[in-house]
């Protein structure tokens, strides 16, 4: 299905940019991230959930440190700031006290899989029924992208600049994966936003996750890829072809778990 | 007026139920451990909650996340496991987050840790130190006043024999006045109204571009100041007329003041000047009561710590001598030979002593 656009005659309105497409919860579209940054996508299908579920007076999201923290000055929902790593404990005291509450975690792959991962795996293993929502470029984008838990062989960061090499800086942590095989898990998957179908796809993980918590299933975790092309160190317009070609290969995209039982990524539950 | 015999870490958990604590997290580490299991025992059935933590770090993080809710929650350890917490201690003042610690700890040689503390950048804990049960049960609903009327995490320091001795004591709830309302907390009501809340400890404000870091230090600074004015706590006895002022906290104080009252009985003129808040510490009320002393001893179970804050209180005006020391038992966990009333004793009289030569 095609759509003409009439160039014949003017456009009827003029042309607007992304931020005339505000989510409700969100204050404002300008933001000091860099172009082509895939953390305000996910940021708007997590704000986009809250609100489709009719969650906004009812949430409380925990944020960690990285360069989504300068995003949270203008999401419209309580927060708490979080030090590195440590959201997600955070994430349970909140829980225990308002357990009719919407709790829902934002961290990076420095501030979940490095500094923090034995909080998120805890807090997955104990089934604590909170959301923990990730957002993984594969590098500490803002200290200017260096080597994280999650960067794949061979990715080329600021510390290792041959290449991450597995004999002598290891190899990458799949935290999707990981926490997959954890018993307090009720749902855990891994998305994307480098292209209109992952945006999709993400956004239905984070209302499943959502309604996983809401019904109270245990654990419920999404991890999403995002591009950082300053990072990555790639002309922006190449971030989204670099996310598919060398991140999402090693971080497999799709369902884990439903409902506490494993699933094969890529097939639908 | 009722009283149980309970065991010192009994009496802080019903204490600090008295004063309406929902929520403790800890990880257990001798002597700290007793509160954790009590707590454990006692929170869930008046509808709170105790989450055995799977470090210190996430105990903390934790109780950070109940009393961000509002809820007037607490963690504790001895001070091996405190020292994991100092980040979270020094980011929860700069997000003005009340909390309570308790520092169960093996003897008094956390003094730096509790009144400098470990953390980064500039921030001070309000910190109450009982001297024994029935201080606590006061002191522990004191510490969540505090905690509330200033949005400030208050540290709670004892020890083993404070932690482990069973005493008498009544657990009833103390009225220490209003405190204010918690409009600031994060309850999850405001989402989509463009009021909602963001509390964190970087100045960051909900709606704003960037932060502006001196002026949210400075504004954090100020109250401090304020603090350190109000709430400085003591007890002195016997200072009026001393020529010897003995210094000493905690367990030790109990011990001190023991061994003053005797010599006092015998006609010898010793005070003892008991810092109940150890941050504030009380330097104007020491200044004070030393005036008219000849000298002043410290008595520390330590290197040497407290001793600092008693020089810079009375500014090289009487002369300041260490009369405690590191003192252990085999175990480490602090109960050492000059947890003894007669070692005490002799230590002051000695000085009164050398005093009079």
């Amino acid at each position: 299905m095609s759509h003409t656009v009439d160039t014949d005659s003017p456009p009827k309105q003029p042309a607007r940019q992304t931020g005339a497409f505000l989510p409700r919860l969100q204050r404002s579209g300008d933001h000091d991230l860099c172009p082509g940054c895939g953390e305000p996508l996910a940021l708007r299908l997590l704000l986009e959930c809250i609100e489709e579920l009719a969650m906004a007076e009812r949430a409380i999201g925990v944020v960690g440190i990285g360069c989504y923290t300068a995003l949270t000055s203008l999401i419209d929902l309580d927060l708490i700031q979080a030090l590195h790593g440590r959201a997600p404990s955070l994430a349970t005291g909140a829980k225990r006290m308002r357990p009719d509450s919407l709790i829902f975690t934002l961290q990076g792959d420095g501030d979940m899989v490095n500094e923090g991962l034995q909080e998120v795996l805890h807090t997955a293993a104990r089934g604590e029924n909170v959301t923990c929502v990730l957002v993984n470029n594969g590098v500490f984008g803002e200290t200017g992208g260096h080597m994280t838990a999650t960067t794949v062989l061979g990715q080329r960061t600021k510390n290792t600049l041959e290449g991450r090499d597995a004999d002598y800086h290891g190899h990458p942590i799949l935290i999707t994966d990981l926490i997959s095989r954890l018993g307090g898990t009720g749902y855990a998957a891994r998305g994307s936003v480098h292209d209109a179908k992952s945006v999709e796809a993400a956004r239905r993980m984070l209302r499943r996750a959502f309604e996983h918590q809401l019904r109270g299933a245990g654990f419920s975790f999404v991890e999403i890829l995002t591009m950082c092309p300053t990072g990555w160190f790639t002309p922006t317009a190449e971030g989204p072809g670099y996310l598919e070609r060398v991140l999402a290969p090693v971080h497999a995209l799709g369902e884990f778990v439903v409902d506490g039982r494993a699933c094969t990524p890529g097939e639908d539950a | 007026m009722s009283r149980d015999l309970l065991e010192g870490s009994e009496a802080i958990a019903r204490a600090a139920l008295a004063a309406d604590c929902r929520f403790f997290a800890g990880y257990p580490m001798t002597p700290f451990t007793e509160l954790l299991e009590h707590f454990a025992a006692l929170l869930p059935e008046r509808g709170g909650a105790c989450i055995n933590a799977e470090s210190e770090l996430e105990a903390i993080g934790m109780a950070w996340g109940a009393a961000a809710t509002g809820a007037r929650a607490a963690t504790g350890s001895t001070g091996q496991g405190l020292a994991l917490m100092q980040e979270s201690l020094s980011e929860l003042t700069r997000a003005e987050i009340p909390l309570v610690v308790f520092n169960l700890a093996r003897g008094q040689g956390d003094y730096f840790q509790a009144t400098r503390g470990g953390g980064h950048g500039d921030y001070r804990l309000i910190c109450l130190a009982p001297l024994d049960a029935a201080e606590a049960v006061e002191l522990t609903q004191l510490a969540f006043h505090l905690a509330d009327r200033w949005r400030h995490p208050v540290l709670v320091y004892g020890d083993y024999l404070l932690a482990h001795t069973h005493e008498a004591v009544d657990v009833a709830a103390l009225d220490f006045g209003p405190t204010p309302d918690k409009d600031w907390a994060v309850d999850g009501a405001l989402g989509g109204t463009g009021r909602a809340r963001n509390l964190n400890p970087i100045g960051m404000v909900p709606g704003q571009k960037g932060i502006d870091p001196a002026v949210f230090w400075d504004r954090l600074q100020a109250k401090t100041e304020q603090i350190a004015v109000a709430e400085p706590r003591f007890e002195a006895e016997g200072c009026e007329d001393a020529e010897l002022v003995v210094v000493a906290f905690g367990t030790l104080a109990r011990f001190a003041r023991h061994a003053v009252r005797a010599l006092r009985s015998e006609g010898r003129r010793v005070g003892l000047f008991r810092p109940i808040t150890l941050w504030p510490f009380p330097a104007r009320a020491l200044a004070a009561a030393a005036a008219g002393a000849r000298r002043v001893a410290v008595l520390e179970q330590n290197a040497g710590q407290m001793i600092d804050d008693v020089r810079l209180a009375l500014e090289g005006a009487v002369p300041v001598e260490a009369i405690g020391g590191i003192s252990t038992d085999p175990a480490g966990f602090g109960i050492g030979p000059l947890l003894d009333a007669e070692v005490v004793r002799g230590r002051i009289h000695s000085q009164l002593e050398e005093g009079s030569r």
